[in-house]
């Protein structure tokens, strides 16, 4: 009773398109985009306008099917859409703002979805017409996700699903029209097998999101309480029990969303600090000129090996270098950030503004370097810490064996807590 | 593939950081030959302590019989006019098995060398088709430790037509037919026959060293003083971007052992491999190779298509891979316990080699001044 129509082989990347891949040829594609540009204007159409006849003419994700804003075209040759587009002044779904469910709610939809609910949510989500965030973390289950306690009980007359609980860190909380949630609908299987995967409607009565005020000042994260809240069960992703595989695939690709990334040389953080390397002779000292040279190759070289992993990915040879981008990025900007506190010297105890906010974007260029330096901290924790990541590639990319545990087997309800 | 040295700054294409068919099927061609005939760690260390040359019949088969040795020599002049790109995945090899063999030396610095030199000269052409046929090998006498940007050196005198001089940690001189001397009055070829070479004692047992003493010697001018510098820049410039493919294989290697090692260890009753302390640590690893492997492969290609910024890729390249090889082979002693502290396990080879290695054509901290110039982040002085 498998209810996954493409199944996890999807896995961290998005559907394999190599079926349709003969359809698009960077000059068929250079050719559409044009086309479309001529019929949809950039100065002349409002921007959810223009980016929703972008998603239908296939042009939002070309990797995507055809009729789900995709053409079944090799992911590669989104760059060559891009590239054009940008170059016509189009606007885009940035990124920042709609980042949880481009990079993980999308990828899980396509691989587990229904077809009725591929078509409900993707169109306004890449449009970023529907905020995603992601119900995963728990007071008690972050790292140890397995370990959830939300309960999602099937009411035998409507087949509809109530939830209790509640989940801690929901980034974008306070933004979203929808969720991923994973809650647990039997305690007495162990703790992997009893979970179920649903969509939640965030503006449903019983979800009640509360600021969680953190380290930089502002609230980016939330805490939210569920209490009785109505899944239908047309809003279930993927079979009961099946909650647990379902979330690998949102992990997944929420670890290598980062290594697809292409910044250009001295691009991410390093760029702030070279500019005031540049611009203020005064500040620099031997040492930390040391520490600046170490940072800027270390900066080069994750850009290099990213770029390499995206070629791999080009030719069709993913490699796994993907799940360790996002451990070089982390360390790298949170050790860059520092020295630039540091580097400013007197302003470097100043902080730009500790007001107490709700963002509704991420932004860190916009905010002065104590920002920077506090917020990178979040990036070996969120989305999965470095320790744990570290364990992931000992064991799936060195075959490193995994530690003796004796939570497998144990129900659930039984675990200690 | 093959570039034409003719046209420096091509526009900036991206570059190709993967590996063609052609190069797979090369690196299949030398690590066959190499665990055919160069797996032996024991018998090649013999063979060093006993001060004895390479292991001339394995040189003629990667030489000639792969045609490693003339990848950077254009056909017309006896090579493969293969590039940069073949000539990393051979030192690659060469590097995952340590062998004693003076392709750094011969086929890559002193055979970019002459490729700098007026190739239409019958002596430079002469010269260039032996070392690309693997009939000759020669040296570039200078210390191993020179970079590129470095001064010239100046330990070489011309006394009125003949050389003086003396060069210590002259890598390979003593397995040399020729050794390229530059002076200050040029670059000169001079015959193995009219130095005295004196072994020194490495450190790297697999790079032999020697002081090579010019008194009164005579050699054939190969580039005068305006362009032999540049001649020896574009050498050092080549040698340090592809011993980061070196410096690569050998962190490759040190990283593969020793996740074979700790799986099959088993100390208080589990394969230590299963200790997060020591997983964390090659993963670390790992992640700090798959940068290598990126920063020594870009290396590689702007040296094969003559990229504007070649120079900041080599200053890249060598400053991870010098770390990355050490860091490997420090990681392989120390995982391998006890075992990784003998003679006769190879482990010390690799640290040696590492180390050496990093010392070679301009330490990890040469290459970051590089880089400070070359990127605009100059130190507080400037
Ligand atoms: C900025 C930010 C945004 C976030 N956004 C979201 C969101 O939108 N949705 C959501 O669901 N969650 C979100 N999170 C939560 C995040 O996923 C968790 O914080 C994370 O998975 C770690 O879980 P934990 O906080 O419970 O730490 P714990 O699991 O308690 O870990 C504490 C420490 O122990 C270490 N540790 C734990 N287990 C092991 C082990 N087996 N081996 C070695 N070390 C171990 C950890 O690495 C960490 O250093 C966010 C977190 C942050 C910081």
């Amino acid at each position: 009773m498998s209810a996954r129509p493409t199944g996890p082989a999807a896995g961290s990347h998005g559907p394999d398109a190599t079926a349709a891949a003969a359809s698009a040829s960077p000059a068929e594609l250079r050719r559409r985009t044009e086309e479309f540009l001529a019929a949809h204007p950039p100065a002349d159409t409002g921007r959810t306008d223009f980016l929703r006849a972008r998603f239908d003419a296939g042009l939002a994700w070309v990797h995507y099917p055809e009729g789900l804003g995709g053409l079944g075209a090799p992911r590669a040759l989104q760059a060559v859409v891009d590239t054009a587009l940008e170059a016509a002044g189009a606007p885009d779904n940035d990124p920042r703002r709609i980042g949880i469910g481009l990079g993980m709610a999308a990828p899980t939809l396509l691989a587990y979805g229904t077809e009725e609910q591929k078509r409900r949510f993707l169109r306004p989500l890449w449009v970023g017409e529907e905020v995603w965030c992601q119900l995963f973390s728990e007071p008690g289950a972050g790292s140890d996700l397995a370990a959830l306690g939300t309960r999602a009980v099937r009411e035998e007359a409507t087949g509809d699903w109530i939830v209790d609980g509640q989940k801690v860190w929901t980034s974008s909380a306070h933004v979203a029209r929808w969720a991923i949630l994973v809650a647990r609908t039997d305690p007495a299987l162990p703790k992997h097998q009893g979970i179920t995967y649903f969509l939640c409607d965030m503006t449903d009565p019983g979800v009640e999101v509360r600021p969680l005020r953190q380290i930089t000042g502002e609230a980016e994260f939330n805490e939210v309480f569920l209490t009785g809240v109505r899944i239908p069960d047309a809003h279930r992703l993927g079979a009961v029990g099946q909650g647990w595989e379902v979330a690998r695939t949102t992990l997944m690709n929420e670890r290598v969303s980062i290594g697809g990334m292409r910044l250009p040389r001295e691009g991410g953080m390093i760029a702030p600090v070279a500019a005031l390397w540049r611009e203020r002779p005064e500040l620099r000292t031997h040492a930390l000129h040391e520490r600046l040279l170490e940072l800027w190759v270390d900066a080069e070289v994750a850009r290099l090996t990213a770029e390499r992993l995206r070629q791999q990915l080009a030719a069709g040879r993913p490699g796994p270098e993907g799940s360790g981008m996002k451990l070089s990025f982390a360390r790298l900007n949170q050790e860059i950030s520092g020295l630039e506190v540091e580097l400013r010297g007197e302003e470097g105890l100043l902080y730009d503004d500790w007001t107490m906010r709700r963002p509704d974007l991420v932004d860190f260029t916009g905010r002065g370097a104590g920002y920077r330096y506090l917020r990178s901290k979040g990036n070996s924790i969120e989305g999965g810490t470095s320790e744990i990541l570290l364990n992931i590639v000992a064991e799936r990319v060195l075959g490193l064996p995994a530690e003796p545990r004796d939570d497998k087997d144990l129900p659930w309800k039984d675990l200690a807590r | 593939m093959t570039p034409d040295p003719t046209t420096p700054a091509a526009p900036a294409a991206a570059p190709d950081l993967l590996y063609t068919a052609a190069e797979d099927e090369l690196r299949a061609a030398v690590r066959a030959l190499l665990d055919d005939r160069a797996s032996d760690h024991a018998a090649a260390l013999a063979r060093a302590e006993a001060g004895g040359p390479h292991d001339p019949a394995l040189w003629r088969t990667l030489a000639a019989g792969i045609g490693a040795a003339g990848l950077l020599v254009p056909e017309k002049l006896g090579g493969q006019g293969a590039s940069h790109r073949e000539a990393a995945v051979v030192l690659e090899e060469l590097g995952r098995s340590v062998t004693r063999l003076p392709y750094l030396t011969s086929s890559v610095l002193a055979t970019e060398a002459l490729l700098g030199c007026d190739t239409d000269r019958p002596a430079v052409a002469a010269l260039l088709g032996s070392l690309a046929a693997g009939t000759a090998v020669a040296v570039l006498a200078v210390p191993l430790t020179l970079g590129p940007g470095s001064p010239p050196p100046a330990a070489v005198r011309d006394t009125g037509g003949a050389l003086d001089g003396s060069v210590t940690a002259v890598a390979d001189a003593a397995g040399a037919d020729v050794l390229l001397v530059p002076a200050d009055t040029g670059l000169y070829a001079v015959p193995a026959a009219a130095v005295t070479i004196t072994p020194q004692t490495p450190l790297d047992l697999t790079r032999p060293l020697a002081r090579v003493t010019f008194r009164e010697a005579y050699g054939e001018l190969l580039a005068g003083p305006a362009t032999a510098p540049a001649v020896l820049e574009r050498a050092l410039r080549t040698g340090a971007g592809l011993l980061a493919s070196e410096q690569l294989g050998l962190a490759e290697w040190c990283l593969a052992e020793t996740v074979r090692h700790v799986r099959g260890r088993h100390q208080f009753n589990r394969p230590i491999g299963s200790f997060q302390a020591l997983k964390h640590r090659l993963a670390q690893l790992w992640l700090e190779i798959a940068g290598a492997r990126a920063a020594a492969r870009n290396a590689a290609d702007a040296l094969a298509t003559g990229a504007p910024d070649t120079d900041l890729a080599v200053a890249v390249a060598q400053a991870a891979c010098s770390r990355a090889a050490v860091h490997a082979a420090e990681e392989c002693v120390q995982l391998h316990g006890g075992i990784g502290m003998t003679w006769e396990h190879p482990a010390h080879l690799y640290l040696k080699r590492a180390k050496a290695d990093a010392l070679a054509l301009g330490t990890a901290g040469h290459h970051r001044t590089r880089v400070a110039a070359l990127a605009g982040l100059p130190g507080p002085q400037a």
